[in-house]
């Protein structure tokens, strides 16, 4: 017996069982502050929409003759959404841009996805339309709107700035339209229909006649927000109920655990120690994983877990062709330890080179996918890379360590 | 006697075969089953308070002509609904209408996909099958050699060609999951190949004078042979558990690649590196002739 191996090897499983126990326990509910019962770590993991439920919108900005499609009008609109999102308290929406004419837009933990949506493209129009009803200025031209109140008369009334482009256009309208109406529509309906009093030269028209300032508060937040520069149309909305995402969580961990069960019984009943020891490796395996996901903020999505699953299976893998190996070597005559070291350096080669194709086809999906899917591609190469250290490094130490420590020096143990 | 995997290898091909061209006859004549992300369209998960039968929900969507939609029914009162692609107004007034006649239920999914997307989808599908076949051909011939990339690359088609073949076959639904899938078999199939042609690449190098590369392929097989199963068998017992306990919407996901995992592990032990003898065999006539 050689105490000092067993003494390490003793505190390898007691340090990997405190971590677990960190990770995994319930106990450390309240610290995470929320009603996940398993598992805090998943806390600091981001969950996709699919598992906590929640809407996922791609916008695409559309040419119109009057307001093209430009860089400039995505901001815009990209603005005006984070303005109604944030309005609705949201927490964390996601707003980015894709590709030269596209929004996503992901908002989580939602109770109403439908109505969500709606709110946040409900107006997609905004126009000015002179009596004959043709459209003269439309929310691209319009920089800012304000309510105000009028000194003295104490009456409220709506500010309207409108951009350079904007005030010449309205400039040459109001001339042209004096004593007449100038309607304007959101979304195709007659908001306001003031009556132009004069023309108006400089781009800054006041709109009259509220009873409150609160009336003219609401109008201005419409038109202000209202101005989407371009017309934009959902082109792609995928929402998933708080129930079913709940669900979803708790049957891929339900599967997680039977299929990890299965695998642990395996290895221990067919491969005795190593068996054991890959085990021992799968866990750290996993703790490192998830420390990974966590940190790399990656969002754990149903194919996400998938692929973690799949990458924990070809963990096993990399133990597997390391054992059949040593088997090799002991059954050729060669001693314990001349064993494990001939079977590690054996199938270092072909473990690197087989793990080197499945890293291919993930970057291939990481590059080429997006969504989900690019959270599978995230998560499968996470799991490969640590698959592949994890047993290079921990499974051949720990091997070394229980040859060392002659606890169990019996060939036959090893599968020989 | 050692089982022979090398020089029966016209059983296994003929074993392949009757599997792939079912499957090659099926996507000719009817294709594949392709769900919203391909053709554009809505998905609708609704769970009803009380229990509905199929046919109430149809003559509901009747209101709508919508009547011809793809139902299906999970549990009492679930129901996924498939309809061409609805504008929001549409699918609003559809799930209002379903409310006020069938009576109170929570929209547990609701998906929409414009025609546009679909187009994308399918491009970017093929362009991601095209660049990983050739970065895998490029990585084998660089560690390898190519005509072992060949055999590697005809062995992932097969595995490809099973996996959508049995999709057309039973009409299962093909999503941009699918594809996903479909890379994902191919990665572990490859990788499932390579160890062997690690070991075959090994015992090239200790050849003995005269021996026939039939049975060093045959030893080589033999000894990664525990290794293979033992692979193919754990990723089998994490998809059977998902397939199992995991949740309705990644079913076909998993199933497609619980087809492909032992597609693959068949064609790793019973189909590339055959290839490979043929090819390599080939090579050696002509030089006979010359």
């Amino acid at each position: 017996m050689n105490w000092k191996s067993i003494s390490k090897l003793v505190g390898i499983i007691v340090l990997t069982a405190v971590v677990s126990i960190l990770f995994f326990s319930p106990n450390l509910k309240p610290v995470y502050n929320k009603d996940i019962t398993w598992m805090p770590l998943v806390k600091m993991i981001n969950l996709g929409l699919d598992l906590e439920g929640g809407v996922h919108v791609v916008l695409q900005a559309e040419d119109t003759p009057e307001s093209p499609v430009t860089d400039d009008a995505i901001k815009r609109v990209m603005a005006v959404i984070n303005n109604r999102v944030n309005a609705t308290g949201v927490a964390e929406p996601i707003i980015q841009q894709q590709g030269k004419d596209r929004i996503i837009v992901e908002l989580a933990g939602i109770e109403d996805p439908d109505e969500a949506v709606n709110n946040m493209i409900k107006v997609a129009h905004l126009e000015f339309k002179t009596e004959d009803g043709r459209t003269v200025i439309t929310g691209a031209d319009l920089k800012d709107a304000v309510e105000a109140t009028l000194p003295g008369t104490n009456e409220a009334q709506v500010n309207l700035t409108f951009t350079d482009a904007g005030a010449k256009k309205f400039a040459q309208i109001t001339a042209a339209n004096v004593n007449r109406h100038l309607g304007i529509y959101l979304d195709g309906q007659l908001l306001q229909n003031p009556r132009i009093n004069e023309p108006i030269p400089n781009g800054q028209a006041q709109i009259t006649g509220y009873s409150s300032l609160e009336e003219a508060h609401n109008i201005a937040i419409l038109l202000r927000s209202g101005a989407l520069p371009v017309k934009v149309d959902v082109i792609e909305k995928r929402s998933v109920g708080p129930m079913l995402g709940a669900d979803s969580l708790a049957k891929s961990l339900k599967a997680a655990i039977v299929g990890i069960a299965a695998i642990f019984i395996f290895m221990a009943a067919y491969y005795r120690v190593p068996g054991l020891i890959a085990n021992l490796a799968l866990i750290i395996y996993t703790l490192i994983v998830l420390a990974v996901f966590a940190a790399l903020n990656v969002t754990m999505t149903l194919p996400g877990i998938a692929g973690f699953l799949l990458s924990l299976g070809m963990a096993v893998d990399a133990n597997i062709i390391i054992f059949e190996r040593i088997k090799e070597e002991l059954r050729n005559g060669k001693s314990l330890r001349a064993g494990i070291d001939a079977g590690f350096k054996r199938a270092f080669v072909t473990i690197v080179d087989s793990n080197v194709t499945t890293l291919l086809t993930a970057a291939v999906l990481f590059f080429l996918s997006t969504g989900p899917i690019k959270g599978f591609a995230v998560t499968l190469s996470v799991g490969i890379l640590a698959s592949m250290f994890t047993a290079v490094t921990l499974t051949r130490y720990m091997l070394q360590l229980t040859a060392g420590s002659k606890l169990a020096t019996n060939t036959k143990l090893y599968g020989a | 006697m050692p089982f022979e995997f090398v020089r029966r290898r016209k059983i296994w091909y003929t074993i392949s075969l009757l599997v792939i061209i079912p499957g090659l006859i099926s996507i000719l004549l009817q294709g594949l089953n392709p769900g919203i992300d391909f053709t554009g369209g809505n998905v609708l998960e609704i769970l009803f308070e009380k229990p509905v039968k199929l046919q109430e929900v149809r003559e509901s969507l009747r209101e709508f002509n919508l009547e011809g939609s793809w139902l299906q029914q999970s549990g009492s009162s679930d129901f996924i609904i498939r309809t061409p692609a609805l504008s929001q107004k549409e699918s609003d007034r559809v799930i209002s209408g379903l409310e006020k006649k069938l009576g109170e239920m929570t929209v547990l999914r609701n998906d929409f996909v414009g025609p546009t997307i679909g187009r994308e989808l399918t491009r970017n599908a093929l362009l991601a099958l095209f660049v990983a076949g050739l970065l895998m051909l490029g990585y084998i011939t660089w560690r390898f050699e190519f005509k072992q990339g060949i055999a590697a690359l005809l062995a992932l088609l097969h595995d490809a060609l099973v996996v959508v073949g049995i999709f057309s076959i039973f009409q299962i639904e093909v999503d941009s999951a699918f594809v996903a899938a479909i890379l994902t078999i191919l990665g572990y199939s490859i990788n499932d190949t390579i160890v062997i042609f690690d070991r075959i690449r090994e015992n090239m190098l200790n050849r003995k004078k005269g021996q026939a590369i039939e049975d060093i392929v045959n030893n080589s097989i033999h000894q990664t042979l525990a290794r293979s199963i033992n692979t193919a068998l754990t990723v089998i017992f994490v998809l059977l558990a998902l397939y199992v306990f995991g949740g309705s919407t990644i079913k076909n996901f998993i199933l497609a690649m619980l087809i492909g995992v032992v597609s693959g592990a068949y064609s790793s032990i019973f189909g590339a590196s055959q290839i490979w003898v043929d090819l390599k065999l080939r090579e050696h006539g002509k030089k006979a002739m010359a």
